[in-house]
């Protein structure tokens, strides 16, 4: 019954306009969430063509259908470290908007979670992480339950410019 | 029913640009002042049209203006006025003011009437002053105050749908003049069965009365004067028209009836018209990015995919075979057939992007024209090459460099009449475009006769500059290279020609951008060279892969020079870690691109590797590699669409069983190894070997 009533009551928020939804997946025992109109699909890892003098957590590329897609790591993005890739690592190819360039980028997580309706209000709750390299990353912190789910700014993530990037 | 006319708009704006190129480019042969009466009607035939499909869509500042620019023509044409050199400039500019007015109509923003108007008041005063010829002004004056009834006898071909008219429009458009009695003759139209519904066969008699003058009703029926009987005629005062028409008039309202089948045939061709527009407007929805292909390429295309379907035909009827040995024998001829379609194809599709070159040229005469008239200078441009072919990607990137060399010539190289008379030349500077093929490079020089480029001001200007030091040595041509640097400069003016010094590294950096260079070679006095060297295509190139560690990369074959075991005895180590072969009389800095690209586990040891030995900007380079593989054609897929630029990697690719490959940049690949300094000409290990020797 309440189970009935959480779906009536999920499906009734979707409705409304400050709802967005997430797409959540797991890393290192951590929940993140993507805005899930990023989401292009989930893919499972396989080889890739190394790009020379990349960083490291740039894996390399795949071949999608015709396009060239870079892949990442994001442990190695976010510093965490990184474990061997099983049949359950999967990639989440994603479409950004960067510096007003669309960009498809294959993302490396642990494994996908959930798609949660988030509304836009809670989302905006970041805590201040005084600057700290990953701080700008977060999007938002939502409580999803009992669960802590990190909300992701992809095109910060994604952004391969930036001076975070340059200097390592 | 009313047509929305704005989808025909693009085809309008495309087919008036196209006119005036052509009136631009027939201006131009004009000049000698020779008149070749064909060659005027090409301009008179550019200058009605345009003017007809603005007056059509409503663009009356564009067909008001050619209206003055085609009276002066019919004049010309008719011989009654001398073409002179004045008019063939006042033309050129209006063709300028057109265009001016069309993109600026095109791009739905309010023109600038203000240089239109001041060059039409040109064309009315020379229309005006000299010529007795046109008397309508004096005569018409009178006319436009009485009302006047006209009788208009309209009688259109059958085939005039066809040509895109619809008579219901020019007669509300009548109506709109004045009081309109219409008639109808409905006699010639056949039984149902004959019936067409695209031809017409109604004819209408109308009594205009109306203050115009008869200019007004005759233009509404001029796109038609080819597809129908047309006769105007005054009848009278209007009391006299009047009266007589009552009793027609009330004929007429019983004949009309039947008339009400009309509407269908037009709607016919209407709603044909307007499909055929959809369909043209989604193609034209990207004007910039559409291309016009000979039907002959289109045609050839066809017989391959024709050739392909029999092949994968045959295949299919192999693969349903019992498999024996003869039918694996059939198999393998089956797909090496197939090869050879895939490729015949695949040559005829990139043969569909590619262009002659006289695309770019074409726009040079009108330009040197008017530098050298503004540079009082006098010049005759060559254009050779002008078939040669080139993608159509590349020829929009290149002519606005090309439009900078050229300026740069007739306004720095060439001198003017006197000094060149005092240098003994002929006081007419030649400027020389030519295009060729070179291996898979297309090659543009752009040659003037000038004074070529002074080496000590160059070398002066760039110690001030701060670009060299006072005491560094360079070669001349490692001085003249030097324009190429930003903001560099030598004009003693700033004229609006060139001379701000913003060009020559735009210039070479919209080539490199192309994967092409720029160089320039000159003799003082005698006049100087520039030499762009282009891929002929962006899409395609025929690679080497070769294997480096685990990994695939592919090297440009057009760059590769040889391949080659190393022996051992000929190389000597330079510097701290730079190993250089000799190799016949050069010495070739060998690169090992495991450590350049960072990658562990390759073979490190000389002897057992291979060297490729590729050139790039007149240098030679040696890149070590684990082993050679196949040689295939390759498709550039961007790297950095997706990603960002990576040095010493000019893009990717997929091979045949999925995977990406890299394409090694060769140029890149050497700033990337610090073999060359930066601005310098030399590579590092070129100095070297000069010790060595």
């Amino acid at each position: 019954m309440s189970e009935q009533k959480d779906l009536n009551h999920q499906l009734n928020l979707r409705k409304q306009q400050d709802e967005n939804q997430y797409l959540t997946f797991m890393m290192a025992g951590e929940e993140y969430g993507l805005d899930i109109l990023a989401v292009q699909e989930i893919r499972g890892w396989e080889d890739v063509t190394a790009i020379p003098n990349s960083p490291s957590f740039v894996k390399g590329a795949i071949n999608l259908r015709g396009t060239i897609v870079p892949i990442i790591d994001l442990r190695l993005r976010f510093g965490i470290q990184s474990i061997s890739y099983g049949p359950l690592t999967v990639v989440i190819v994603v479409s950004v908007q960067i510096r007003e360039q669309q960009k498809v980028m294959g993302l490396v997580v642990d494994a996908v979670s959930d798609v949660y309706s988030i509304s836009q209000e809670k989302a905006k709750d970041v805590p201040d992480f005084q600057d700290s390299d990953n701080g700008q990353y977060v999007h938002g912190l939502v409580n999803v339950g009992e669960k802590m789910v990190v909300l992701l700014n992809l095109a910060k993530v994604l952004d391969l410019n930036s001076k975070q990037v340059a200097q390592s | 029913m009313s047509i929305d006319l704005s989808q025909f708009f693009e085809v309008f704006f495309e087919e008036s640009f196209e006119g005036l190129d052509a009136m631009e480019s027939e201006l131009l042969n004009l000049e000698p002042g020779t008149e070749d009466k064909e060659t005027i009607n090409t301009i008179f035939r550019a200058a009605h049209s345009i003017k007809g499909g603005s007056g059509t869509f409503g663009f009356t500042s564009v067909s008001d203006f050619t209206h003055v620019l085609e009276t002066l023509l019919d004049q010309i044409r008719d011989g009654q006025r001398e073409l002179t050199t004045e008019y063939v400039n006042l033309l050129l500019k209006s063709v300028d003011c057109l265009r001016t007015l069309l993109r600026a109509l095109q791009a739905e923003e309010t023109p600038d009437l203000e240089e239109a108007n001041a060059l039409r008041g040109k064309f009315e005063a020379i229309l005006g002053m000299e010529s007795a010829s046109i008397p309508e002004d004096s005569s018409e004056v009178t006319a436009d105050l009485a009302l006047n009834t006209y009788q208009i006898d309209f009688k259109p071909k059958p085939h005039l749908f066809k040509t895109g008219n619809e008579p219901l429009f020019m007669i509300s458009e009548l109506g709109e003049l004045g009081d309109i009695e219409t008639k109808a003759f409905y006699d010639a139209v056949p039984d149902i069965q004959q019936l067409h519904p695209d031809e017409c066969f109604l004819s209408w008699r109308f009594f205009l009365t109306t203050d115009k003058e008869q200019r007004a009703i005759e233009e509404i029926f001029e796109w038609v004067e080819d597809d129908a009987e047309i006769t105007i005629g005054m009848c009278g005062g209007i009391f006299e028209g009047a009266g007589s028409d009552i009793s027609e008039k009330r004929e007429q309202q019983s004949e009309q009836k039947p008339v009400v089948q009309t509407p269908t045939a037009p709607a016919a061709t209407n709603k044909e018209l307007v499909k055929k527009a959809e369909s043209k407007k989604s193609a034209d929805s990207t004007t910039s990015n559409s291309i016009r292909v000979g039907i002959d390429k289109v045609d050839s295309l066809i017989n391959m995919v024709g050739e392909l379907v029999i092949t994968q035909a045959m295949l299919s009827q192999i693969g349903e075979q019992e498999i024996t040995e003869s039918t694996i024998t059939a198999l393998q001829e089956g797909l090496a057939q197939l090869a050879h379609n895939t490729r015949d194809l695949q040559e005829n599709v990139m043969r569909i992007r590619m262009l002659p070159i006289s695309f770019v040229f074409s726009r040079f005469p009108r330009l040197v024209r008017d530098i050298s008239q503004k540079l009082n200078k006098q010049v005759e441009l060559k254009l050779l090459g002008e078939q040669t072919e080139l993608d159509k990607t590349v020829m929009e990137k290149i002519s606005d460099p090309m439009v900078h060399l050229v300026r740069n010539s007739l306004d720095h190289g060439l001198e003017i009449p006197e000094q060149r008379i005092a240098a003994g030349k002929d006081p007419v500077g030649t400027v020389t475009l030519n295009a060729f093929h070179q291996g898979g490079n297309i090659v543009i020089e752009i040659m003037d006769d000038g004074q070529g480029l002074n080496t000590e001001k160059i070398r002066q200007k760039a110690i001030d500059n701060g670009l060299i030091q006072a005491h560094e040595e360079l070669s001349s041509d490692e001085v003249n290279e030097l324009i190429f640097m930003p903001g560099f400069s030598t004009a003693d003016e700033v004229s609006d020609i060139s001379g701000r010094g913003v060009g020559m590294d735009v210039v070479r950096r919209n080539i490199q951008a192309l994967n092409g260079s720029v160089e320039v070679s000159s003799a003082r006095g005698l006049g100087s060279t520039f030499t762009i060297r282009l891929p002929l295509t962006l899409a395609i190139l025929d690679g080497q892969l070769v294997q480096v560690a685990q990994h695939t990369y592919i090297i440009p074959l057009i760059s590769i020079v040889e391949s080659l075991q190393i022996d051992i005895s000929k190389v000597s180590r330079v510097g701290k870690d730079l190993d250089v072969l000799r190799l016949r009389d050069e010495y070739i800095p060998i690169l090992r691109l495991y450590d350049i690209f960072n990658h562990q586990g390759a073979i490190e040891e000389l002897d057992k590797t291979l060297l490729v030995v590729v050139e790039s900007d007149n240098h030679k380079v040696g890149l070590l590699v684990d082993d050679l593989l196949a040689q295939q054609q390759v498709v550039i897929k961007s790297l950095e669409a997706n990603y960002q630029k990576v040095d010493g990697i000019s893009g990717a690719t997929i091979l045949g069983d999925g995977r990406v490959s890299l394409i090694v940049d060769i140029s890149g690949l050497i700033k990337l190894s610090g073999l060359k300094r930066p601005g310098s000409q030399e590579l590092l290990v070129e100095q070297h070997s000069n010790e060595v020797a």
